[in-house]
């Protein structure tokens, strides 16, 4: 059958190839909403709060703002009952739409989510009142460290490296800031040496994962470890006696003129320090450079297929330590986050496990560093949920409120991480 | 451009991939680098690309010595190579991975794909190839990625271009038409190196034919030569070219499949309501072309797969849905296609390896104690039956050769009381020796009275062992035919035109 005939037929166009699909049903997200249905009619309706009457008071402005919103108060009880009653709605709806193998649309998840929210906040602040913008401030500024840290994650393992040290890049990170900015007097050099401190962390992890081949995973794990017991180390013998050492400035507000009036929007996005404008430039910056650059398309391409970007002459594993050190450079700079951007000063493993929720980020943002930027607000916002309603007083023990950002972290993941796709040769060393 | 190496000479280790060799195209030619696997031919060509350095010896392009550091001076000296495994980022589109390497940016380092574009479609163009600069490549056939290689090549301005085992992934119909191009290029200029250990595809291309064997050049021989003159210098003797074998025996139906469709993690149906009947004492062949759900069937047969639906029966006993041990009780042997993944463990030593399936009871345990003299006795007789060359039972499987390692996973399946034996691309990568040797294992076993089904990507090998041939084409049986049907039909049914009058046969 290989014998050169005359006039075979014309090459056949490039169609691409349409496997069949079939939709299995999936029950997951019925299931899902349902059992947040029913909890959503046990505690709104079957624990009876708010019955005398109580009023839930959303309030929408701060007290500077130029534009005042006026205060919305729902009747807790009602609210309840009504959110309930739309949210078993909602779950039937899904059901029925998986029955009928229809797709549920994204619109009725966030719709769901939202009401659901809406419904525990009124359930929760019953006679009192939630502070809207505060809430959401509060998102974006502890959404930032973990934000920097997806950005690191992402370049780093878009190039084919896990990066699992992401937690050490961000404590060398927020300890070196601290020193240098006290010593120096200045919070910039020390934002300059949070970088520094974040690459050359980095730099270990990607000598040991690229030259000797090591396990990825295990390098990070070690390495967050020893970060750990160096700072804190240092801690105890250097900054603890001389206190000096460890008491930085801390960069001010920043109202950005104008855009800070805007109701809502402004107090949240605009009236934050600059390590969070620096962050709203990060993301970006990323993106363009991961997704618009000849740079980016070799790093994608050393991350999915090293043997092919090699025999186009690119130096895979160059090209590999190079992304990875900028991963670390923008973790670092998030980790100043915790000493100039909020503290002001350096504590024992004060980064608290962000940066492995950073890291749930970068999987649950599908190695993408605005979905990244997504998931680690959705994070961000969990923990300062916790922090609000601490605050007015949640019938919710606080204790158990402590583990919602963990909580989920762990659903966001579990949930989704079947759908998406690493970059193929993440945590593959690269060996001709 | 005029190609020459001179006395090439690499080495890994103690061993010597390629000793001494020299070779000449001339511009314009196609020569053919014949070999079996292991010959050392993909080496030579790392060699030229610039991918390993070698111990000794020079390249010349057009009498001028090449120094190559890395694949990107080859590649500015004129020299492109279409990879036997292609060079090509799935998630890509076909301008990205063309451009991969030497892209052009404007204001900020903004990638400019537009030209890459440009450049595709006029390559495209001039071949008749019709390629989507904006596909993406995991959508593209296998075929269309090979062109996709090719114009990758070309639009780096490549005067020799070097083709490593082009045909193992294409069907009859596209190897015909690969070699048109082939042709095409040629006449353009372009020399060509033509790797392969096809013989039919030499003689129906090559200007010129160079044969490898063990490292060394043992001969050139010109595209008149016959079939058997090609093997003998390929392989260092004289080779039987096919399979001694009777009529079938037929004993009634053994395996029977209804409607079997296996549904992958991605939700992809990858084998599609399937169905065929296996009698005892004759070999069904399940040919096609590889990706067309041959792996996931065969996968599903032994229990490997999760979402199957539809029926397999064996001896009137269903197996769908039971666990692998539990088919393995039931009498099925399986050779899987990948021996180094899924046949063996390397680390392990024969012996353990020949005992890798029955770990679970009497006689190679017995009270939860491994019976380690009973498995040496076994070891050394199965070494023996099957001729496996070793330095005993002890050595580890992983340091044997690809030949002798499949016979270990061959003797560790039929020394089991087999009702069915499945195996899958059975001789893949193997020697010429090897090859005969399994064959004929198969045959035996069909003999004896067992159902067997061979799943093959070589024509070759489905037209010598099949009794009755099923061709796959995108995850359906496209017919079940006689093991006497003429390549050409089985070219176009693994194409996916249903083949005429299949009915007959059934």
């Amino acid at each position: 059958m290989s014998t050169l005939t005359e006039g075979t037929a014309p090459v056949p166009a490039s169609a691409p190839i349409v496997k069949p699909t079939v939709k299995i049903r999936s029950w997951k997200i019925p299931i899902t909403f349902g059992g947040f249905a029913v909890l959503s009619l046990i505690l709104f309706v079957g624990l009876g709060r708010g019955q005398r009457g109580e009023l839930s008071t959303f309030r929408l402005s701060e007290g500077r703002d130029l534009i005042q919103l006026p205060e919305v108060a729902l009747p807790t009880f009602v609210t309840g009952v009504f959110v309930a009653i739309v949210l078993v709605l909602l779950a039937a709806v899904s059901a029925w739409l998986v029955y009928s193998h229809r797709k549920i649309s994204i619109v009725l998840t966030i719709l769901f989510a939202l009401l659901f929210l809406v419904g525990f906040l009124a359930w929760a602040a019953s006679g009192s009142t939630i502070p809207v913008p505060g809430l959401l401030i509060g998102t974006v500024t502890l959404s930032a460290p973990l934000i920097f840290g997806a950005l690191g994650g992402v370049l780093s393992e878009r190039a084919g490296v896990v990066n699992v040290a992401i937690e050490a890049q961000l404590l060398a990170g927020a300890f070196s800031s601290a020193v240098v900015a006290s010593a120096t007097g200045n919070p910039y050099i020390g934002l300059l040496a949070a970088m520094v401190a974040g690459a050359l962390v980095s730099m270990v992890l990607a000598a040991f994962a690229l030259k000797y081949l090591v396990d990825q995973v295990i390098v990070g794990v070690v390495l967050n470890v020893l970060v750990i017991g160096l700072t804190s180390f240092l801690y105890s013998q250097v900054l603890a006696p001389s206190a000096n050492l460890n008491s930085p400035d801390v960069f001010p507000r920043l109202n950005i003129p104008l855009l800070s009036e805007i109701p809502i929007i402004g107090p949240v996005l605009f009236r934050q320090t600059i390590i969070v404008y620096v962050m709203y430039v990060a993301v970006a910056v990323v993106y363009f450079g991961l997704f618009r650059t000849k740079w980016g398309l070799r790093v994608r391409a050393v991350g999915e297929h090293p043997q092919a970007a090699d025999t186009v002459g690119i130096n895979v594993n160059r090209t590999r330590f190079v992304a990875v050190t900028l991963g670390g450079v923008i973790s670092g700079f998030g980790g100043a986050y915790f000493t100039l951007g909020a503290v002001g000063a350096f504590n024992k493993e004060m980064t608290n496990g962000m940066g492995f929720i950073a890291l749930a980020a970068v999987i649950f943002g599908q190695w993408h560093p605005i979905k990244a930027t997504l998931a680690a607000l959705l994070f961000g916002f969990a923990t300062n949920l916790q922090n609000v309603l601490g605050i007015i007083g949640s019938p919710v023990p606080s204790e158990f409120m402590l583990m919602l950002p963990y909580v989920v972290t762990i659903f966001a993941v579990a949930g989704f991480v079947g759908r998406s796709r690493a970059p193929a040769a993440d945590g593959k060393p690269y060996i001709k | 451009m005029k190609l020459e190496l001179r006395g090439i000479t690499k080495r890994f280790g103690a061993l010597v991939a390629n000793n001494n060799i020299s070779l000449t195209v001339e511009s314009g030619e196609i020569h053919a680098l014949l070999g079996e696997n292991g010959a050392g031919k993909s080496t030579l060509m790392n060699v030229l690309y610039g991918l390993y350095i070698a111990e000794e010896g020079e390249i010349l392009l057009d009498d001028v010595v090449q120094k190559f550091a890395g694949p990107g001076d080859a590649m500015n000296a004129g020299i492109g190579m279409v990879h036997q495994h292609f060079m090509l980022v799935p998630v890509f589109t076909v301008a990205e991975n063309v451009v991969l390497g030497h892209e052009q940016t404007t204001f900020g380092g903004r990638l400019d794909l537009s030209a890459a574009r440009a450049k595709v479609r006029e390559i495209s163009d001039r071949f008749g190839f019709d390629i989507d600069p904006d596909a993406l490549i995991e959508d593209l056939p296998v075929g269309v990625q090979q062109r996709v290689e090719i114009i990758k090549a070309l639009s780096q301005d490549a005067k020799v271009l070097v083709f490593d085992e082009p045909t193992a992934v294409l069907t009859p119909q596209e190897t015909d038409e690969l070699m048109i191009i082939m042709r095409q290029l040629a006449e353009s200029g372009t020399s060509i190196v033509f790797i392969t250990h096809k013989l039919r595809e030499v003689r129906a291309v090559a200007d010129r034919i160079t044969v490898i064997r063990l490292g060394t050049v043992v001969g050139e021989a010109s595209p008149t030569a016959t079939n058997a003159e090609l093997a003998s210098l390929m392989v260092g003797r004289a080779v039987e070219l096919t399979v001694h074998k009777n009529a079938p025996e037929l004993r009634g139906t053994a395996l029977s499949v209804k409607n079997l469709t296996v549904i992958d993690a991605r939700n992809q149906v990858v084998v599609n309501n399937v169905s065929f009947d296996v009698q005892a004492g004759e070999v069904l062949a399940i040919a096609g072309v590889q990706g067309n759900g041959q792996t996931e069937l065969t996968e599903a047969l032994i229990g490997l797969q999760h979402h199957v639906t539809g029926s397999i029966e064996l001896d009137g006993k269903p197996l769908r849905g039971h666990s692998v041990r539990h088919i393995l009780d039931s009498g099925v042997g399986f050779v899987p296609e990948d021996r180094t993944e899924d046949g063996l463990v390397a680390d392990f030593s024969i012996a353990e390896n020949l005992m890798l399936d029955r770990s679970s009871g009497a006689p190679f345990v017995k009270g939860g104690n491994l019976q380690l003299g009973f498995r040496a006795k076994f070891a050394a007789e199965k070494i023996h039956e099957f001729d496996i060359r070793s330095q005993g039972s002890d050595m580890e499987a992983g340091r044997l050769s690809g030949g002798n390692q499949q016979k270990v996973v061959l003797a560790r399946e039929l020394s089991r009381d087999l009702r069915l034996f499945v195996a899958a691309q059975p001789t893949r990568g193997l020697d010429v020796g090897s090859i005969e040797f399994v064959h004929t294992r198969i045959i035996e076993t069909r003999d004896s009275g067992i159902p067997v089904i061979v799943v093959s990507t070589e024509l070759d090998e489905v037209v010598a062992l099949a009794d009755r041939i099923a061709v796959m084409y995108r995850g359906e049986i496209v017919g079940i035919v006689p093991g006497t049907t003429p390549r050409a039909t089985l070219g176009l049914m693994m194409a996916g035109e249903h083949a005429p009058a299949t009915e007959a046969v059934l």
